[in-house]
């Protein structure tokens, strides 16, 4: 791959990041909220500061934040911060930087999304490719039917049922937290299997949640390489079933999914957010929920950007490795 | 000797009734779809017919009774009767889902089809546009906008609105490609060679011949849409008033509704929600199918 098809995609990168940060700095401002001033609104609710005293308060709040400078000239600045990996200073947590707060939640958004973003490719891959093998038995091809209907409901509602069912039910599982109430959490064993046992539920609806549009896309991938000569060809030559699948079949059937993958990033980075909320988990969800019922528009703008850069990164670096995979490919 | 008369073999075309029901017996997604979302759209107009709208706001009932007779779906924390927040949930969510996916699809066909036919610069711009927002996730950018507008003034519309604002993309890369692929067939080029103008081909060549992709995403417009606003309820950024499903999820787990033993206000809702998701994804499936035979093979 030439060094300029790499630039090219960098930066197309820088260009996403710009247009990301341009609209959550416009959109705010075309509103007519001011976050400060609803923020001391909402001080001087519960303790008692004069309306003078708040129009003194807000005046001088605004020139730090600069809300008071020409459009131009915040914009310019914003970017300049955001250069910088400067996301603002949270307006319900102050003083703490928005930054920290995303760093603070940022491992357990990982740990849960990394499992299961894994799990759910592998094992929906695995299953739509079998669904669409002629050679696999009746039972195992109609496992594929479900999926049709499960791909379309989003991870929480899986999480809201099987909440009911085995957390409220059966009382199997926690009903959310990621401890149990009253533990404090250290580097010990049962600390770690009381984190799991809390973390099976949601992990269980992001992955059957996530996996429904793998089987589907995977099984007419499947459906199309089964005609191809060479696995015909293959075939004549007396290979073994297994081998055939494996080598023949999956490897070129996964190739498109990888692309996939890459485009399926930001929902499920979506479907985490709104999982967190269900499940009452820590991580970047939870503070994005605090923030949204909190109106601290900081916090909100700042993780926006934040997963939107991630996304977008991520969705360059599949592309510039795919060529690696698929070697018929080189820019 | 005598003739003999054979019974002449009539040739009859079964109706069309006959045919829309063979066909619908081979696409088992569509029917079993159409079925489900036949069933909802019972349920919200027997239920429009039979509740007291009134019962589905706060304090209009006596709080958190398990369902019963009088409340088949029991209430909530706020007393609301559950059984008229789900009909008027689901009449309100088949407003956003129809007037989003309405407006989206109406825009992504004026955009596909003037970009993809006149080109040049606007094709770029949108062809452009819609690369640069590809990897932006669309939710986190409609809590943006949703977060800024003050939430005491959310109606159901402004939810429509949001929801259209960026999920036009769609339809209109969809519509493009296929309009790109239809221009240059031959149908079209004698239609030109006739003196036939750009007007005529538009809608008297190419449209008529879209109908059935503009069909199939109109639904999945539907389904993104009513997919958005029930993901932005759910966070808390719904218009708070209203018993939109996504929003009596948000207000269940806001109580710790599980923690507090009332099992059935959460449960209701996202039993309702996987019937209309799951429903429509079923439904784009089979339409799919019926737009683009190649689809088939997959079955």
């Amino acid at each position: 791959m030439s060094i300029k098809k790499v630039l090219q995609r960098l930066g197309f990168l820088l260009l996403v990041i710009w247009a990301a940060s341009t609209i959550t700095f416009f959109i705010p401002r075309l509103s007519s909220r001011n976050p400060i001033r609803e923020r001391f609104a909402e001080l001087a609710r519960t303790g008692g500061f004069s309306p003078a005293d708040l129009e003194i308060i807000i005046a001088a709040y605004s020139a730090k934040f600069g809300i008071d400078r020409p459009l131009l000239e915040q914009y310019a600045s914003y970017m300049g911060s955001i250069a910088r990996f400067d996301l603002g200073i949270s307006l319900h947590k102050y003083p703490k930087t928005v930054w920290e707060l995303i760093m603070e939640a940022l491992p357990w958004t990982i740990g849960l999304l990394l499992v299961t973003t894994i799990l759910s490719f592998v094992i929906g891959n695995l299953l739509g490719a079998v669904a669409a093998w002629p050679r696999s038995p009746g039972w195992l091809r109609a496992f594929a039917t479900p999926f049709v209907l499960l791909q379309g409901v989003p991870p929480v509602l899986l999480g809201v049922l099987l909440l009911f069912f085995i957390g409220f039910r059966l009382k199997l599982l926690p009903l959310g937290g990621a401890y149990s109430i009253g533990r404090v959490p250290q580097w010990d064993w049962p600390s770690f299997l009381d984190l799991l046992k809390h973390q099976i539920l949601p992990a269980v609806s992001l992955i059957f949640g996530s996996m429904g549009a793998w089987v589907l896309s995977m099984r007419g991938m499947g459906v199309t390489i089964q005609g191809e000569d060479y696995v015909n060809f293959a075939e004549h030559k007396g290979l073994s079933g297994y081998t055939i699948f494996k080598d023949y079949y999956l490897r070129n059937a996964l190739l498109p999914q990888v692309t996939g993958f890459a485009l399926a990033l930001g929902t499920v980075f979506t479907s985490a957010i709104v999982a967190e909320q269900i499940f009452s988990l820590p991580g970047v969800g939870s503070v994005l929920n605090d923030a949204i019922r909190a109106n601290d528009f900081m916090v909100i703008y700042g993780i926006v950007l934040f997963i939107t850069i991630t996304v977008a990164s991520l969705m360059v670096l599949v592309e510039l490795i795919y060529p690696l995979l698929d070697p018929r490919i080189r820019h | 000797m005598a003739t003999i008369a054979f019974p002449q073999p009539e040739v009859r075309q079964p109706s069309r009734a006959t045919l829309v029901l063979r066909y619908l017996r081979r696409n088992k997604s569509l029917s079993v779809g159409l079925l489900i979302l036949l069933f909802l759209v019972a349920f919200t107009v027997i239920g429009l017919l039979t509740i007291n709208p009134k019962e589905a706001y706060p304090l209009a009932v006596r709080a958190k009774q398990p369902p019963s007779v009088t409340y088949p779906f029991g209430t909530d924390f706020f007393g609301r009767n559950l059984y008229a927040a789900m009909v008027i949930g689901m009449w309100q969510t088949a407003l956003i889902g129809v007037l989003a996916g309405g407006l989206g699809t109406l825009i992504g066909v004026v955009l596909g089809f003037t970009s993809a036919y006149f080109g040049g610069i606007l094709d770029a711009t949108v062809k452009g546009i819609c690369q640069i927002l590809t990897p932006i996730p669309i939710f986190l950018i409609q809590v943006v906008i949703a977060g800024s507008i003050d939430r005491r003034s959310v109606t159901i519309y402004t939810m429509a609105l949001i929801v259209v604002l960026l999920a036009w993309m769609g339809p209109t890369l969809v519509i493009r490609s296929q309009v790109l692929s239809m221009k240059e067939r031959q149908f079209v080029s004698v239609a030109k060679l006739s003196g036939v103008g750009d007007m005529g081909i538009i809608f008297g060549e190419i449209l008529p011949n879209l109908l059935p992709f503009i069909a199939a995403s109109f639904v999945t417009q539907v389904f993104v849409s009513v997919y958005a606003s029930f993901y932005l309820a759910v966070v808390g950024l719904g218009p708070l008033r209203e018993p939109l499903l996504g929003n009596i999820i948000w207000g269940a787990q806001l109580q710790g509704a599980f923690f507090n033993g009332w099992w059935w206000w959460p449960i209701t809702p996202a039993v309702a929600m996987v019937l209309i998701l799951g429903s429509l994804a079923l439904v784009n499936m089979g339409l799919d199918e019926l737009a683009n035979p190649r689809v088939r093979r997959s079955e």
